[in-house]
């Protein structure tokens, strides 16, 4: 049906998109590879030369570097594992008749809009805060000693807060796969009198799993650079330091661009890790 | 889908969904009433709920004493410019991928994805030289272009997963009637595609408007969005929590109402068209 014109029209559409975006990829990729394989210290004494894999090196065996890979992995995986338990009930509930279900819809959906600074802070003074905080009058009401959240139990601080942020998005996505399930195959299952658990294994859940999958996917990749909700709170502080933290300190904080590089490198290759498993889901989408 | 279930499976479902709902809402609940009240309301114990003296004065206070309308503007500038440029040139391309597919139309939108991946700091410090280089640090122009790139495949991918729903008999009917090409986008395409266009700009505004990362390294005073001016109150002498929470109530207000319109929007836009 295309013609030999209206392709090259097509093509013409779409060089800017294609342009700008290899642009965007190519070109800061590009320098953060050069600056990889050199010691440049910007503000003592500028680019020292090349030092070939140096900075790679010294960036897997500095001392922070794992308790950098531990701290994003735990972080990366408490949220995926209460986000997407928590999502599968709250999905199913919020699936079941009910009144009033747009609105709770709304409230589950809302903290998702809220930007990032905004719930970090928020949560940090007035819930996490070991005086004033919300938390901290409901543990004196049980008679309890306040945790001072954000030192004591930071991780654990960290992961509620970007839990809250990211239960929205699970909850949405699996709700709108679990609405997509043909109901009289669960209305059959359900008058053969086969119980709730037997139920959920063994229709909602092979239901949801390509939904679940695309979650924990895209949630990886967004997890894995979560920045302003560690940057307002700790700071990196109190193992909290993950390793996009540690890039960003290496980079504009102590101004090792070589080093911070060679991080960047790595946190490169590891998003592309998770990313080539997304693509290949949603590739198969696409022919469909 | 309608399923008939008990009066009282209803009730106890009705119950526990707004228990629940009400719980995940209420820290935004908390903060907009915190910013109704006074510094030493605020930090009363017991917490006071909502039989307080409800007052104004901190949102005086806020815009008074950082200017709040300021970064606002800049938000506005920012996430409403980065998404009208990212439109204007996402449209064409995401028309010509979903009406004139070639072989390698996937391979591009693939691509297109995969640069989305790219993990921000990884490119932080290029990104950072190039704009000091080019005089664009803490501008607005030079957040626009970085958050229209980010946000530039989601936006193909959405408008072409939009465009693709539009039946292609509808384009061959108004060649038939001797539509030319500029009337076929002008008088046929079109209307059936603003609705894709107006959801699209929607998420992305809301995304442009909460990014953290780029708007937090790349602004200092003059174009620093509400992002940034919020983060400024994680410094120790901002400890005011009526004055935060009605900071914090003024930046995330128009984005929640927004978000209320795209929330059907979100899925495909967050999914790639993968979840439906």
């Amino acid at each position: 049906m295309a013609t030999q014109h209206s392709r090259s029209v097509a093509r013409l559409m779409m060089a800017p998109a294609v342009v700008l975006l290899l642009g965007w990829m190519l070109v800061p990729l590009t320098m953060t590879l050069y600056f990889s394989f050199k010691k440049y210290l910007p503000l003592r004494g500028g680019d020292l030369g090349w030092v070939g894999f140096d900075n790679y090196v010294r960036f897997v065996s500095s001392s922070s570097f794992w308790p950098a890979v531990q701290a994003t992995l735990m972080i990366v995986g408490g949220v995926l594992v209460i986000t997407v338990m928590l999502g599968i009930l709250l999905a199913m509930l919020l699936d079941q008749p009910m009144w009033g279900q747009g609105v709770v819809r709304i409230l589950v959906i809302a903290p998702f809009f809220v930007m990032p600074t905004v719930s970090a802070l928020v949560w940090k003074n007035m819930f996490m805060d070991p005086v004033n905080g919300l938390l901290a009058h409901l543990w004196r009401f049980f008679g309890a000693e306040p945790i001072s959240w954000l030192s004591e139990a930071s991780m654990t601080s960290i992961i509620m807060i970007v839990s809250w942020q990211w239960l929205p998005f699970a909850t949405l996505i699996l709700l709108t796969a679990i609405q997509s399930l043909d109901s009289e195959q669960l209305e059959a299952a359900e008058m053969d009198g086969a119980p709730v658990l037997k139920r959920f294994y063994h229709i909602i859940l092979p239901h949801l799993s390509r939904a679940i999958t695309i979650v924990i996917l895209i949630q990886t990749i967004f997890l894995l650079s979560i920045f302003a909700e560690i940057f307002v709170t700790t700071g990196g502080a109190f193992g909290t330091r993950t390793l996009t933290y540690l890039i960003f300190q290496r980079v504009l904080e102590s101004q090792n661009v070589g080093l911070g590089s060679a991080g960047g490198v790595y946190a490169i290759i590891l998003a592309n890790i998770v990313a080539i498993f997304l693509m290949r889901i949603v590739g198969k989408n696409l022919d469909a | 889908m309608t399923r008939s279930v008990t009066p009282r499976r209803k009730t106890l479902n009705t119950a526990l969904a707004w228990v629940i709902g009400l719980l995940i809402f209420f820290p935004i609940l908390w903060t907009i009433l915190t910013s109704f009240k006074t510094e030493a309301q605020a930090i009363a114990s017991p917490p006071l709920f909502l039989n307080f003296n409800w007052t104004l004065e901190n949102y005086a206070i806020v815009q008074e004493r950082s200017d709040y309308m300021r970064f606002l503007w800049n938000s506005v500038i920012i996430a409403g410019g980065s998404t009208i440029l990212g439109v204007i040139i996402a449209v064409p391309a995401a028309w010509a991928m979903a009406f004139v597919p070639s072989k390698r139309t996937k391979d591009i939108l693939l691509w297109m994805l995969s640069t989305k991946m790219l993990p921000a700091v990884g490119v932080l410090y290029p990104i950072y030289l190039v704009f000091i280089r080019l005089g664009l640090l803490d501008t607005r122009g030079g957040l626009v272009v970085v958050l229209m790139l980010i946000n530039l495949p989601i936006i193909v991918w959405m408008l072409y997963t939009y465009f693709r729903e539009i039946p292609g008999e509808i384009l061959e009917a108004a060649r038939m009637d001797g539509a030319s090409l500029k009337e076929e986008i002008l008088y046929v395409l079109t209307p059936m595609a603003i609705p894709g266009i107006a959801s699209t700009v929607l998420l992305n505004f809301i995304l442009a408007w909460n990014e953290a990362f780029w708007t937090l390294n790349l602004t200092a005073v003059d174009a620093a969005p509400l992002t940034a001016f919020i983060a400024s109150y994680s410094s120790p002498e901002g400890l005011f929590f009526a004055k935060l929470s009605a900071a914090s109530t003024m930046a995330i207000a128009p984005i929640l109402i927004l978000g209320w319109f795209s929330q059907k929007q979100l899925v495909r836009g967050l999914t790639f068209g993968a979840v439906k």
